[in-house]
């Protein structure tokens, strides 16, 4: 009986545009150039939102939130590639991927700034979860939405994002087994940017990559270099496509990084290295891709000034939507609970409505 | 003595029962380089090194797991949910495990753990960041559940908790971490958990509350007794489970007036159980009803509208004065 090697497995790196813009001509999927100039506007879009966003913070008008800067190339180019029925089941690092499966822009500015307004979708077909803060729950989620859609007859798939923090969580591995068992048509993509809050990759997994996590569970998997959006572009078009034919389940790992504070509560000089940061801003996805399309002779100086300035009047337009003082009632929580009707609901909302009144409109004053 | 507030207390509490224990140590998310979220675990790992200041991948379920099996081998671990909102999902090894340990080996295998996390809402936060669930612990015999409400306390009660022999919920009211300072005496302090604490003795009345809300019950009760020279004796719970019925039955006995703050949703709370223990003791001797100022039974909102969701001062001072005119 001897010892003798019973499983052996590799993972593949794809990149297919280096950090210069320089293209792998035999993986370069071809675009056509309307699709590449639309995938670049919604990643210039999103990094706009986000720089106001944080400029909105930090003069107080704006709650907490996660920067999503850096990972444009990641969830951009798979929302692109997702059809109407696919469901897309994000994490928090995907603005980009939301506003292109149709999330408005005042939508992000609604939420952090505490308002459950910023959840309600202008169509629940659009198929996209509310973000998940809780980390990993999203994941068995994704799951049953696919196990669904084939129990439906959808032909649809689920896209599902998390982190490389979210990869420790008992929910990553349960849903996961879950999805490879059941074969089900669900494509889980990794955004490994390196930290969670201060704790860096080393330190989350012994792994060499976080793509092997998958071959545990017996699902295909890779690890693409999602900093570059034509990767990420072949990485989802062959993933979405084992699960459209009934194959199953894929996970991908997008190699990223968290250029920013984890949030706006966050102070990354505690626990990294400023070099590291300055070194990952050279290999930022909009600077190659700007390379890219400069080199095919769709891009230039001009065009770019032009995109800048279109994508900061959306954004400006959204502010001042989200600015202009709302309506919304103060008792919209006793609407939700439940959808049936409770009368000890209708007499704590009456109270709650004559303590409103009481307090007069003026800040509660909680000590 | 010095001036801290609640985050640099507990700190001091958490530094000084390492220095003198060697089998306490802290683990959790982001607890050692970077401090913690709130700063409340900073410099730790410069004075305690990884061995004993653990920063663990992110796993809530783990982080108590391993704390419960470091407990059994005789270590004092001391893990950190980085918010409530996050405990639930190691809510199947405290109930599991942490909590009957003692009672299925009878005695022989006893569980000295803490879990602290920061509760409750008005720090402007993202979703399942504003929660106050102490009821959810607290309904598990086994588990003792302790919210402080002030910096001496906390740290008095953290040095308790840690030396306790059973596992303890330590509940660290956020929006009070750096609301207040007060003096913290050098040498370590610590304070009983099970009891209750008379903050003020009164004649009139009794205001029952715990953690965060002990601000607003403080200047509610400050403004009624300037405003009708009413004699209200306040009572700080401390802990909620172990319940110290004793402390308010005794009070009601003789204000015969009860009034329990909550930041919680209302059913099922403490206040519930405050209220039917006063019933079970000294119905005979009250004069109102007692009322609750509590939250409302409903989805905690965003913070946007929280601030009418959280029981204010003016709420809880009508319910003073109804009660005194009952
Ligand atoms: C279950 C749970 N535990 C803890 C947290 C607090 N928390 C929010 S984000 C985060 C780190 C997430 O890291 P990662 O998964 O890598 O995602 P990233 O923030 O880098 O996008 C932590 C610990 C949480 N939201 N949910
Ligand atoms: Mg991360």
């Amino acid at each position: 009986m001897p010892r003798k090697p019973v499983a052996k497995f590799s993972v593949d790196h794809l990149q297919v545009l280096d950090e210069k813009g320089v293209v792998d001509a035999k993986l370069d999927p071809n675009l056509p150039d309307e699709r590449l100039l639309e995938m670049y506007r919604w990643m210039r879009l999103a990094r706009e939102l986000d720089e106001r966003m944080l400029k909105l913070q930090r003069q107080g008008r704006l709650g907490t939130f996660p920067p999503n800067t850096g990972h444009e190339a990641v969830s951009v180019p798979v929302a692109m590639a997702m059809g109407p029925k696919d469901w897309f089941v994000g994490a928090f690092r995907e603005t980009g991927g939301r506003l292109v499966r149709g999330e408005p822009l005042t939508s992000p500015l609604y939420y952090y700034n505490g308002w459950e307004e910023g959840n309600i979708l202008p169509d629940p077909a659009l198929r996209l979860t509310p973000i998940s803060v809780v980390i990993g729950c999203q994941v068995p989620h994704a799951v049953g939405l696919a196990f669904a859609s084939r129990y439906l007859k959808e032909d649809a798939v689920a896209v599902c994002f998390i982190g490389d923090g979210g990869t420790s969580e008992g929910d990553f591995h349960e849903g996961l087994n879950f999805a490879a068992v059941w074969k089900a048509p669900v494509v889980t993509i990794v955004q490994n940017n390196q930290w969670a809050i201060s704790i860096p990759r080393s330190a989350q997994s012994a792994s060499q990559t976080m793509a092997q996590k998958g071959v545990a569970f017996g699902m295909p998997c890779l690890q693409v270099d999602g900093n570059d959006p034509l990767a990420m572009w072949v990485a989802i078009n062959e993933a979405l496509d084992h699960a459209r034919s009934g194959k199953g389940p894929t996970l991908i790992e997008a190699v990223t990084y968290r250029l920013m504070m984890h949030t706006t509560a966050d102070d990354p000089k505690k626990y990294r290295d400023e070099a590291e940061e300055k070194c990952a801003w050279e290999k930022e996805p909009l600077i190659r891709f700007r390379a890219y399309l400069g080199a095919r002779g769709l891009w230039d100086d001009a065009k770019e000034a032009a995109l800048a300035a279109a994508v900061k009047d959306q954004v400006e337009q959204a502010v001042r939507t989200f600015e202009t003082p709302n309506d919304w009632a103060d008792d919209t929580a006793f609407d939700h609970v439940y959808g049936t009707d409770h009368p000890h609901l209708h007499e704590q909302r009456a109270e709650f409505l004559a303590n409103v009144r009481f307090d007069g409109g003026k800040e509660a004053d909680h000590g | 003595m010095a001036k801290l507030t609640m985050v640099q207390a507990i700190n001091l509490a958490l530094a000084q029962e390492m220095e003198q224990d060697p089998t306490v140590l802290v683990l959790g998310e982001d607890i050692g380089r970077d401090g913690g979220v709130f700063r409340v675990t900073d410099g730790l790992l410069e004075k305690f090194g990884s061995e004993r200041v653990l920063d663990t991948p992110l796993a809530e379920s783990a982080i108590l797991g391993t704390s419960i099996g470091m407990a059994m081998a005789g270590l004092r671990p001391v893990c950190e949910m980085q918010f409530c909102g996050f405990s639930y999902l190691m809510m199947g090894q405290f109930e599991a495990h942490a909590t009957r340990m003692r009672a299925r080996t009878h005695g022989q295998i006893t569980l000295p753990l803490v879990v602290r996390m920061p509760y409750g809402g008005g720090v402007r936060a993202l979703e399942h960041h504003s929660e106050s669930r102490e009821a959810m612990w607290a309904h598990l015999p086994g588990a003792k559940v302790v919210l402080p409400s002030g910096p001496r306390n906390a740290r008095a009660l953290l040095a308790a908790a840690i030396r306790d022999p059973d596992p303890v919920v330590f509940m660290e009211p956020k929006h009070s971490y750096r609301a207040f300072r007060e003096e913290v005496p050098d040498e370590p302090e610590t304070m009983p958990i099970g009891k209750a604490q008379v903050v003020q003795p009164g004649t009139d009345l009794t205001l029952v509350s715990w953690g965060a809300m002990m601000r607003p019950t403080l200047k509610a009760a400050a403004e009624v007794a300037e405003k009708r020279g009413a004699s209200l004796e306040i009572i700080d719970m401390l802990t909620i489970a172990p319940l110290d019925a004793h402390t308010v039955t005794e009070s009601v006995r003789r204000t015969g007036r009860c009034v329990v703050v909550q930041e919680a949703a209302r059913s099922f709370g403490p206040s519930s159980e405050i209220t039917a223990l006063i019933n079970d003791k000294v119905f005979l001797h009250l004069e109102a009803p007692v009322a609750r100022v509590t939250g409302y039974d409903v989805v905690t909102p965003y913070f946007g509208r929280e601030k009418h969701y959280i029981p204010s001062a003016g709420r809880v001072a009508r319910a003073i004065e109804q009660t005194l005119d009952f």
